[in-house]
Parts: C-alpha cells; structure tokens; sequence
C-alpha cells in the first residue's frame, strides 16, 4: 500500500452578502425600519401584501444602492426595474419577493482585498435591490420548519430594503473570505447605509464552497454555507468546510452538492435537511411598478455626497500620521474607530503612532472586556491625548500610565486627576531624588565602582534600587541622568 | 313620464341618472334618504331575480344618506352628486365591509382599509348600497364563474348579465342603484354594459388608482363606471379619477373635468372603422345595429374612414398570456395563512396551502393560475409571456399610427348579445372570444367606453358601440357618446329599460 501523493487542491468561494438597509421607512410603504419590536406592530396593507394594495418605490433606498453599488466600483444600470420572485413560503406575504433580476441596479464591480495573502481583485457580478421577508418562529421539534408544532410569523421585518451583493468565484480561501466581508463591512458602514450588525441580520453572508485539483478546468461540485452570524464564524466555517471538502477530496470520496449549516457551537458544518428542489421563479417585470432610469447627473450627485471610503482613509492615514500598515488597518475597521482615532491625534502633538498604541494595545483590551465598543467609553479622544501626554512629561512612567487608564475608563476622568488622586506622579523633582540616590550610591558601593571604572550595564542595577526605595515613583530616566553624573569617572 | 319632471317618487325615480337625481337633491325636492329607502325598497324586490349583490350595507347607506342630507342642508354638499347612492364591484376593498372578489377564498374577510375609489367617492358624499357580483377575481364574461352564484340580466333573466362586472351592470340595469363601479381588464365593464343596455367607460390605463382594487391583471386592471347615461359614466369617472401616490401606475396628472364641453357636438370628427374586425362571427342583429349607429355618427357630422390594425389578430392570444401571467403571481397570496379560508389546517403548511386553494378557487382560477404559471416558465417565457408583450407594442404602434388620420375608432362592444345561462361555461375558448373587441385596448391601455346603440331585431336584447379615444382624451371620447346617446334618445325611454 502506498501513501496518496501530496498534491496541490484550490479553494474556490464565491459570497452571496444580503445588507438591510437603514432607511427610516420600508422598501415599498410607509412603516418604520428597526429591529425586533412586538410582533406585527410595523404593518400595514402594503407590506402585509393585503389583495389590492400596491407598492410605491421608497427612493431612499434606490440611493443608498447606488451608493454601495459605486463603492463596489460597479457601472449603474441606466435602466433598471424591479422583478417578482415567485415562491411561496409563509413569512413572504405575497408569496413573491419583489426583486431584481435582469438589469440590477449595480453590475461588473471589483474590491481589492488585502491581508496575509497576495492582493486580491474579487469580482462583484452584481448588486440589486429587494424586499425583505418576515420571520417565523417554528415551534416545537428543532426549532426548523420540517419537525415543528406551528409556526408564528412577524411581519415586522418585512418590505424592509435589502441589497443583494454577489460576488465572483474569485476568493481562494477562509481568511480571504473574511478579509472580504470585513471589507464589505467596513465600507456599507462608512457610506452609512447600514447598521451592518451581523448578530441582528442587518449583514447575512451566505457563502458557496468548492475544491478542485490545480489544473483542473471545471469548479468542484458547490457547497452552499448558511448561518454564519458573524465575521469569525464566516471563518471558522469555511476553514472547516474547506477542510472537510479537502479530505473528501484527497480520499476520493467527493464532496456533493449540498447546502449546509453551520453549527456554531461545534464549529462544524452539516446537511440542511431540506428537500432539494429545482427552483424556478418565474421572474417578471413587476406590473405594480414602473421602470427608473437613474440620471447621469442623479449618480454624480449621489457620488459627490459619498463619504471617504475605507481605502481612500488608509492611504490618506498612511501619509498623514505615519501610522503603520497594520495598525491601520485595525483603525479602519469602523468609521467610528477611525474618527475616534483621529480625534485623539489631533489632540495630541507628538508623533500618532503612540496614540494608535494606546488604542490597539490597552483601550481595545478594555472595551472588549466590558462588552462596549470604543464610541461608548467614558473615555474622550482628548483624555487619551491627555494621558499619552502626561508620559511624555515624565510625570508618570508608562507602567502608571496603565493603571491611570484603567481608572479613567472606569470614571471617565481625565489622566493628571486619576494620577493625582491615586498618588501615581513620579518623582521628578532633581533635589529630591539627588538625596536618594546619594543614599543608594552609599549603599552600594561596589556596584558604585564598577560604573566609575565605566562599566555602564551596572547602572541599571543602581537604577533599580532607586525605584525601590521609592516605590517606583522615581522617573527612572532622571535617575539615570543623576547616577551617571554622580559615578563620572 | 318622462325624465328630470314630475314628482321624485316611486317606480320613476329608480330609473333617474345620477345626473338628475343629483339635481333634484340639490333643488330640495328629494332627500337622500328617501332616494335611498327607495333604492333600498328596489332592490329588495328585483334582487332575488338578478343576484346582483353579494353583500347589501342598507344600513350603512341610510346613515351616509342622513348626513348628506344634513351637509346639503348646511349648504355645505361634499360634491354636486352628495347623497346619491352607488354600488361597487366586490373586488374594490371596503373598510369594515367584507371583501371577497366572488370567492370562497377571501369568505369572511374584512378589510383594513379603503380602496382609493372607494375614498374618493366617500369624498364626494356617495352612500354605499352594497358589493356587487362578479367572475372570481374578475376573470370571466358572465359572472358565472362566481364563487357564489351567477347573477341574472334583467333584460331576460335566463341570461348572462355579461361580466366579470355583471353584478353592477345587472344592479343599475334593474334600477337598484343609479351608477355603480366595475373593472375592466379585458372587457368587464364594456361588454356587461353593453349586455345590460348602459354605459360602461374604461379609462385609460393609470387614470384611476388601482390601490385597493385586489389585482387580476395589474397592467390591464382599470376601474370603471357602469351608468344608465354618458354623463353619468363622464361623472363617476371624473370623481375617482387623477393621480393617486399610493399607485406607482397612477398618471401623475390631475384630471381634466369631463363633462366640460361633453355638448359639444361631432361635427368634424373623424372615426376609424377597423377593417380586420369585419364581423365575422358576430350576430347580424349586433351588426345592423352597430351599422346604424356608424350611419348616425355620419348623419351627425362625424366622417368614417377605415384603419387597419393587423396587430389585432393576435389580440386574444397575447391576452390571455398576459393576463394569466400576471393573475398566476398576484393571486398566490391566497394561501390560508394570513386572511380568507383556510383548508386542512392542522397538517403542514405545504398541505394547508394546495388545499386551501384546491377548495377556495374556482375552475376558471385554477386554469388560468396554471396558463401564466406556464407562460412565465424558464425555457417558454420567450415564447409565451415575452412574445406576448411584444404583440402588445405592436397594437399599440398600430393604434398611434391610426391616430395619425381618425380621432376616435368605433367598433361593436362584443359580438354577440346576451347568451343565455349555461351556453358557454363548457367552452372557455367561446367564452374568451366575447371579449374579441374590447381586450386590445386593455392592452394598449386607451379610453374606450361602450354606449347603447338600441335593441337587436334578432332577440330584442341591448346592443354595445364601443367608441376608442386617444390615450388620455376622454373628453372626445365622451362628447360623441354624449351626442350619440342624446340623438338615438335610447337613455331614459322605455324602451331603454328592461321590463323586469
Ligand atoms: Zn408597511
């Protein structure tokens, strides 16, 4: 018996990401957008589909597709309409979803997405407008539809705009994928469009998978990933889908063509026990609605209001603050994070980098601790510029700097009082710490020799009696300064 | 008697116009609420020979009569037309009304709100006598595909009031109410007014909002009048019509008023006689009738000449591909999950759902749902649904070239005049083909209204002349019905009326 030959296997995935938009009213009546509430409170004729209503187009939401459709550095159609997707299920109250099909708003984009591997262009096929459904809640059995008691069904959620993006099959593997919908995340949210909350539904990815031998021509037979509710589990789910597709793969045993969910818990993927049909939808032109045909001068407009995209923020981070590439890439997460950053820079005269420091390495720690993220802490930009500051001067070292940011997270108030309050300032005064160090010197007289005789790594050893003595109070460079000139040769 | 004299009461004032019904309210000599006792009383008699309504809302009529009088005596009249009584075609939704389209489906629902038609004429101070009678989901020419019962033609009752507006046609026919709203998608209101001796006006598509109106086939679906007079229908019309937001299909224009000038004569107009309609199939009686009426357009300064519309031939087709197209994706709400009857509910949904609408629509539903369902299948769109729409342009670029030389086109509303009961259930093609002259300008979506043009010599039943106008020039449209009507003096005479 041999052992199978190493060989070299592609990852093929291609993103199917549904945003809902966070337009003040529906996609086609009048009811408010948000999330949960009392069941079937957010209703009317329309969005209930009660027979004779009609929809009316919410223009809003036309925009805010353009917008993510030009940020996708997709072409706009000049003429688009709207389409009926006909299948029945129960959250859907007219049995059809008003969609798009021919014509998208948005098609033939691209997004760069970096990270750990070579840059990679992913084709975006297209970007479309449609309704949201409502939701159902299957009682008793697993909590699916097949082996429940009844169902109850919320119409809250339904009408509400949701943008359909459709990737290429262009992303070769897990981290790309979650390098994409970070991406992804990150500009919807810098246009403004979306709360893009993974955990409410506000941003569903839905992914396809497959695996092929290098060389081959032909993509391997293509796994559909649901219930992925967040970027991590976007991760873990097709690291182990691709993991798992890979052993099929190698021990000949080929993967199928399936839709799996994805077990967060377990971390592993498994059949959706559904019936698998061929659906067809009977597309057509919705009769209920006419035809737009977005202006040249309407795009330019809506072009000029966009926001600066995550890109265009980190190229311009780069040269304004000198921040590294990784370190920016962390602050362009959010729109948020970014302006928060900046409002402490520019408070803040030495070099950003420091700032960015304070952010990444402590203030993140703490926020994720407490569960808030970093708008919601007590902490203002400028306290945090405040604090960087107050190292600088030597009235505190960077070890007190800490503790002074753990109490002004706690209260929120500024570093010079928590220092102050919490006995903290370093000693800095020259006469005073003259005398100690005199007393050290004295104490130690051997190692007092050795730095005369110019064995200047012992001044370390001095250094740190100092800073005993004092109870780490000592700004230990001032000490350095005063043994240096004391033990002169 | 004779109409607009003599004392408001009795048997005459069931027969009055809307017109001089609204005269005499507003003169004092008649109240609403003894016009709609009366009409109340008439219905009582004469309903359960026609079928008319499927629901009555006598008491809600009385109270909106009794504050149309108290807003006439403040001097404070909603409209010229406050307090005159109207019915409308049970697919408009009522608020707190039932609301079935004629079927078992929609049994027991009540709706939320108020059909935009409906909202206007409650405007103009209209009482709702009731929800009259049709084809389910308006997809018929008798009302014998109702979910409940066919209504009867008060000319003959062993015939078909026409359809699927049959309930109103038959309601105003038999003095039950002076006006009242159908649909009209491929004929619904042209050729039961026809059938019925009145005036039914479509107009043109996106005149009237179509919010609440339950859709069969949205790009046809046109709310019309049914009226026993040309300014009745130009009227009812104007009260329902202009832009509506709520209906992206709605023409956002305000409408003109339709009776301004409506006296002012044919002299000069041209008609266009469409030459591949050459009669083909139809009874000779329709047609003496029809050639008379061409030879009093002429005798009233009006010229004829013929136009060709090759596109028309394939009319009926391309109909009855569009039409079920759409219906198939509008009428898939009715599941039995959220309103209406529902069937086997305690198996799962896919079960509840087949037999709900296994049990809740009618024949003619089933087969049409499954007709669109087909056309709009990948692999035969193109060729049923897509090759449809372009047979569309097609009839419309005819009608526009014709235009060029004829400023309204005259033709028989249908074929035939009333058919007897039965006659044609078995035979859903000859059922289609009663709507041959009306379902072309549902496609292309222009005015057309049909008026009287007397009694056929075979049968002694009413006959239809369809008059077509540009799109949005019903005011032509109307003013040669109007001097059409008025010469052949068949509105208000006896012999304008059934003896019923
Ligand atoms: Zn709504």
């Amino acid at each position: 018996m041999s052992t199978a030959p190493s060989r070299v296997i592609e990852t093929t995935i291609g993103l199917e990401i549904h945003v809902e938009l966070a337009t003040s009213s529906k996609m086609f009546c009048g009811c408010e957008v948000a999330f949960a509430g009392e069941p079937n409170t957010r209703t009317c004729p329309v969005c209930l589909g009660l027979p004779g209503s009609l929809p009316v187009v919410n223009e809003r939401a036309l925009e805010h597709t353009i917008r993510i459709a030009r940020a996708l550095n997709c072409d706009v159609a000049s003429h688009s309409f709207f389409a009926r997707k006909n299948y029945f299920y129960p959250d859907m109250p007219k049995n059809y979803q008003i969609s798009q099909y021919e014509r998208p708003l948005g098609a033939g984009g691209v997004l760069e997405i970096t990270g750990d591997f070579p840059t990679r262009r992913v084709g975006i096929t297209r970007v479309h407008l449609e309704e949201d459904t409502g939701g159902s809640l299957h009682v008793g059995g697993s909590g699916r539809i097949a082996d429940s008691e009844y169902s109850l069904e919320d119409f809250n959620r339904a009408g509400t705009p949701l943008v359909e993006i459709v990737t290429e099959p262009d992303i070769k593997s897990a981290d790309e994928a979650r390098a994409f919908v970070t991406e992804l995340r990150a500009i919807v949210e810098a246009l403004g469009v979306s709360d893009v909350r993974m955990e409410e539904g506000s941003l569903r990815v839905d992914a396809n998978i497959s695996v092929r031998n290098a060389g081959e021509t032909e993509h391997g037979a293509k796994v559909e990933v649901k219930n992925m509710n967040s970027i991590r589990s976007v991760g873990r789910a097709l690291e182990y889908e691709e993991g798992r597709q890979r052993a099929a793969l190698v021990s000949g045993d080929m993967p199928v063509q399936e839709t799996r969910h994805f077990d967060e818990k377990a971390g592993t993927t498994s059949p959706m026990r559904t019936k698998e049909y061929a659906f067809d939808y009977r597309y057509f032109p919705d009769p209920d609605l006419v035809p737009f045909e977005p202006s040249d001068t309407w795009i330019a407009s809506i072009e000029r209001a966009m926001p600066e995209l995550p890109v265009h923020k980190r190229s311009r981070l780069a040269e304004q603050y000198g921040l590294r590439p990784a370190d920016i890439g962390i602050l362009t997460t959010s729109t948020a994070i970014a302006e928060w950053f900046e409002e402490a820079a520019s408070a803040y005269d030495g070099p950003a980098q420091k700032v960015a420091n304070w952010i990444i390495a402590d203030l993140f720690g703490l926020c994720n601790e407490a569960g808030i993220p970093l708008t919601e802490c007590k902490i203002a930009p400028r306290q945090l510029a405040g604090l960087v500051r107050l190292v600088d001067s030597g009235s505190i070292s960077g070890k007190q700097a800490k503790q002074v940011l753990g109490g002004m997270f706690a209260t929120g108030d500024d570093a010079a009082l928590i220092a102050e309050k919490e006995g903290l300032e370093q000693l800095s005064d020259a006469g005073e710490l003259s005398s100690v160090v005199d007393e050290v010197i004295a104490e130690n007289p051997d190692a007092a020799d050795k730095v005369r005789a110019g064995q200047m790594n012992t001044v370390g050893f001095l250094v740190g009696r100092v800073m005993r003595k004092t109870k780490g109070q000592a700004n230990p460079k001032l000490v350095t300064d005063l043994l240096t000139q004391k033990l002169a040769p | 008697m004779t109409a607009g004299s003599g004392p408001p009461s009795g048997d005459g004032l069931v027969w009055r116009t809307a017109t001089e019904l609204a005269r005499l309210l507003a003169s004092g000599e008649l109240s609403s609420v003894e016009l709609t006792g009366a009409l109340i009383e008439r219905s009582d008699a004469v309903d359960p020979g026609i079928n008319a309504y499927l629901h009555r809302t006598d008491e809600l009529a009385l109270e909106a009569a009794g504050a149309a009088d108290a807003r006439r005596s403040r001097g404070e009249a909603a409209s010229p037309f406050d307090g005159v009584p109207v019915a409308y075609k049970d697919i408009f939704v009522t608020r707190g009304v039932p609301t079935t389209c004629g079927s078992k489906i929609l049994e027991g629902w009540v709706p939320p709100y108020d059909a935009t038609v409906v909202e206007r004429c409650h405007g103009a101070g209209l009482p709702m006598l009731g929800k009259t009678n049709l084809d389910q989901f308006a997809m018929g020419s008798s009302t014998e595909n109702s979910g409940f019962f066919p209504s009867r033609n008060p000319w003959d009752t062993g015939r078909v009031p026409g359809g699927s507006s049959g309930g109103s046609a038959a309601a105003v026919a038999a003095g039950a109410v002076p006006w009242a709203w159908g649909t009209d998608t491929g004929g619904s209101v042209r050729q039961p007014g026809g059938l019925c001796g009145l005036v039914g006006a479509k107009p043109t598509y996106g005149r009237i909002s179509r919010y609440g109106m339950i859709a069969f086939a949205s790009s046809l679906d046109q709310a019309s009048p049914l009226t026993r007079s040309v300014e009745d229908a130009a009227a009812l019309m104007a009260i329902a019509a202009g832009h509506d937001p709520c209906d992206s299909t709605s023409i956002p224009s305000p409408a003109e008023n339709y009776l301004d000038g409506i006296d002012g004569g044919i002299e000069g107009l041209r008609f266009g006689i469409i030459k591949e309609f050459t009669g083909e199939g139809s009874q000779p009686g329709v047609r003496a009738r029809v050639d008379d009426a061409y030879t009093r357009l002429e005798k009233l300064g009006g010229t004829l000449q013929e136009v060709s519309m090759p596109s028309f031939q394939h009319g009926i087709p391309a109909y009855y591909l569009i039409a079920p197209a759409e219906a198939s994706s509008n009428l898939a709400r009715f599941d039995g999950v959220r309103y209406g009857s529902r069937v086997a509910g305690d198996t799962n949904i896919v079960t509840m759902n087949s037999m709900t609408r296994d049990e809740g629509f009618g024949a003619e539903v089933k087969r049409r749902i499954m007709i669109g369902t087909y056309a709009l299948s990948a692999g035969f769109y193109d060729a049923y649904y897509g090759k449809a729409q372009r047979v569309r342009t097609l009839i419309i670029q005819d009608l526009r070239r014709a235009y060029e030389s004829v400023d309204l086109i005259v033709c028989p509303t249908s074929p035939t005049t009333a058919f007897k009961l039965g006659e044609r259930t078995d035979d859903p093609l000859a059922m289609y083909l009663s709507d041959v002259y009306t379902v072309p300008f549902n496609l292309s979506g222009n005015p057309a209204v049909s008026v009287p043009c007397g009694l056929s010599s075979d049968d002694g039943l009413p006959v239809g002349l369809q008059i077509v106008a540009k799109t949005l020039d019903e005011k032509t449209m109307f003013r040669a019905a109007y001097a059409f009507e008025k010469d052949l003096g068949f509105a208000g005479s006896p012999e304008g009326r059934p003896r019923l």
